[in-house]
């Protein structure tokens, strides 16, 4: 079976810098790989390269069978590639409630004429949507917080919604950019238990860019390791922790 | 804000202008004139409600989009004699209709380059957009140019003025109102976030203007009916601020408290007005012991701007954010 997600030899430069250089990356369909390297190295770059928010210089991006290099980052979304923020990017001023609610108008059959018109139809079809954002934030413990604007939330709550949000694009893949960044230990092992629950509940594949080596080893099947941008390592957890080119990359020689 | 019956409202309100507008003869004409301003300032203040305060796109030349539409429609009706009742607001129906579409066509230009513009850079561009119009009709002579133009019928009564200002406010409240609504918000919230949750930023930013813009053009044409004279200086800067303002006072996308707002700072000026043409007053021996007030009437109301502005930056009239639908 052919992966979900590939990249072969995506590059970009900015200028004279390379910030990706010739990366090789599969994700295979239910896969929950780790995307980790030291600070600089290319993680977020890469991700901005298959989100659609940075465009390839040079190689191919296919996902499910289609190139998506080019692609507007909202084009990218509608096809099944959803994602989180390093620095929590929520719609501040809506509810938790419209946080998510604003992305199920990917999968609304009416469009603008609906929303003037309202008809049966219209109701109808808010109704369902109003369902399916109570039954997702029920499932995340958020739907006591559904007429909260997003922005009053805790910091953990916040990570969670953002998540959810996500989820609400109904994507293929999700990635996760440092979603352990600053939790604390309890946090830390709450996340982990999350994640390993959306890739069972939710039957997709996950890309984990994450710092914190014990949320990664600790989940991940398989490991990319970047370093300026060039992948120097990939394997189990354990084959990337004994992998003297990738001790080098985060403590020195 | 419950819009389960919204469409009744709709009806509702555009009845009731009709009702009005048969009692017409009998209010003043000094009040009828005041109450077309209040109408078209709902349609002015609601429709750039919906490019600056919901979708968070600063723009600065939302009078611009007015003169379109208020040139268009005289210019059209201009070119017919009396008419009876039906055929003259069948023409005027027409003529609002495209002077609303000029404005539109006039959105989409100036929704291009907001595309790759925020802030204080496409308030800037606006800004010009807005100053280019008036130029461009301050030197045609076709419409009169600095001298202006006489509009020949003033078919603008209480029907239509409060009919189109319900109209907009439906329109703007219902497209938001909805989960493809929720986008433009969306967008003002984070641009970023919203591309990358399958929003096409670019296809909101610029329907925000196109529909701004739209109303806009037909506030033009209920402006030119009412006023029956029109000057490229009427519309110019400070008359965009006095929109930009009501979506201030009013609460960055709060459509009630900026219709209120709208509705306030028309009567402001006016009645400051009233209060410097008082005779007398219980415990004053001058007469017009208020006169000054007619002398210093623009430096209060713009200074009640400024208290305003420091004492309630978030609006005057916030409520709470609407919530789920039950």
């Amino acid at each position: 079976m052919s992966a979900l997600l590939q990249l072969d030899k995506a590059t970009i430069r900015f200028g004279g810098l390379t910030a990706v250089s010739e990366l090789d990356l599969q994700i295979g369909r239910g896969e929950l790989v780790g995307l980790i390297g030291p600070n600089g190295a290319g993680k977020t770059t890469a991700f901005n390269l298959i989100t659609g928010v940075y465009q390839p210089t040079s190689g191919e991006i296919n996902f499910d069978g289609q190139s998506i290099a080019g692609s507007p980052p909202y084009r990218i979304t509608a096809r099944g590639i959803a994602r989180t923020f390093q620095n929590i990017r929520l719609f501040p001023s809506l509810t938790v409630f419209d946080n998510v609610r604003a992305v199920f108008h990917l999968h609304l059959r009416g469009d603008v004429r609906h929303a003037l018109w309202r008809g049966k139809g219209f109701h109808a079809e808010e109704k369902s949507i109003a369902d399916r954002v109570l039954e997702l934030l029920e499932i995340f413990q958020l739907g006591k917080f559904r007429d909260e604007p997003a922005k009053s939330l805790s910091y953990g709550d916040q990570r969670r919604l953002e998540i959810v949000r996500a989820l609400a694009a109904q994507p293929k893949l999700l990635l996760l950019d440092e979603p352990a960044a600053g939790m604390n230990a309890t946090e830390k092992v709450e996340l982990t238990r999350l994640i390993q629950f959306i890739k069972d509940k939710f039957q997709i594949s996950i890309l984990l860019v994450e710092h914190d080596m014990k949320v990664v080893m600790g989940i991940c099947e398989r490991i990319v390791v970047l370093d300026y941008g060039i992948k120097i390592a990939e394997g189990k957890p354990d084959e990337v922790r004994a992998n003297p080119k990738v001790i080098a990359a985060y403590l020195g020689e | 804000m419950n819009f389960r019956h919204a469409k009744t409202f709709l009806l509702g309100a555009i009845a009731l202008g009709f009702l009005a507008s048969l009692f017409a003869d009998k209010i003043n004409p000094y009040w009828l004139f005041i109450f077309y301003d209040i109408g078209i300032g709902i349609v002015m203040a609601v429709s750039l409600n919906l490019i600056n305060g919901y979708t968070g796109q600063f723009s600065l030349g939302h009078a611009g989009f007015m003169a379109v539409g208020a040139y268009t429609s005289a210019v059209i009706t201009n070119q017919f004699g009396d008419l009876s009742f039906f055929a003259a607001n069948g023409i005027f129906a027409v003529a609002l209709l495209a002077g609303g579409l000029a404005a539109a066509v006039a959105g989409l230009l100036v929704g291009i380059p907001s595309l790759r513009l925020r802030g204080d850079y496409l308030a800037i561009v606006t800004l010009g957009f807005g100053e280019i119009i008036r130029v461009i009709l301050q030197n045609m002579d076709k419409v009169g140019g600095a001298r202006g133009l006489s509009v020949n019928h003033g078919w603008a009564n209480l029907f239509w003025t409060f009919g189109l200002a319900a109209v907009t406010v439906y329109v703007v409240a219902a497209l938001v109102n909805s989960t493809y609504g929720r986008g433009f918000i969306a967008v003002h919230d984070d641009e970023v976030a919203a591309e990358a949750m399958g929003i096409n930023t670019t296809k909101y930013k610029v329907t925000a203007f196109v529909v701004g813009a739209f109303f806009a053009g037909i506030a033009g044409g209920l402006y030119a009916h009412s006023k029956q004279f029109l000057t490229p200086g009427g519309f110019g800067f400070m008359q965009s601020i006095t929109f930009v303002v009501m979506v201030i006072l009013g609460g960055m996308g709060n459509t009630i408290g900026v219709i209120l707002a709208a509705i306030l700072l028309t009567l402001l000026p006016e009645g400051l007005r009233m209060l410097s043409g008082i005779e007398h007053l219980p415990g004053f021996t001058a007469e017009r012991p208020l006169g000054w007030i007619g002398d210093t009437r623009m430096i209060i109301y713009s200074l009640l701007l400024i208290v305003l502005m420091l004492t309630r930056p978030q609006g005057l009239f916030s409520f709470k954010k609407s919530s789920a639908p039950k």
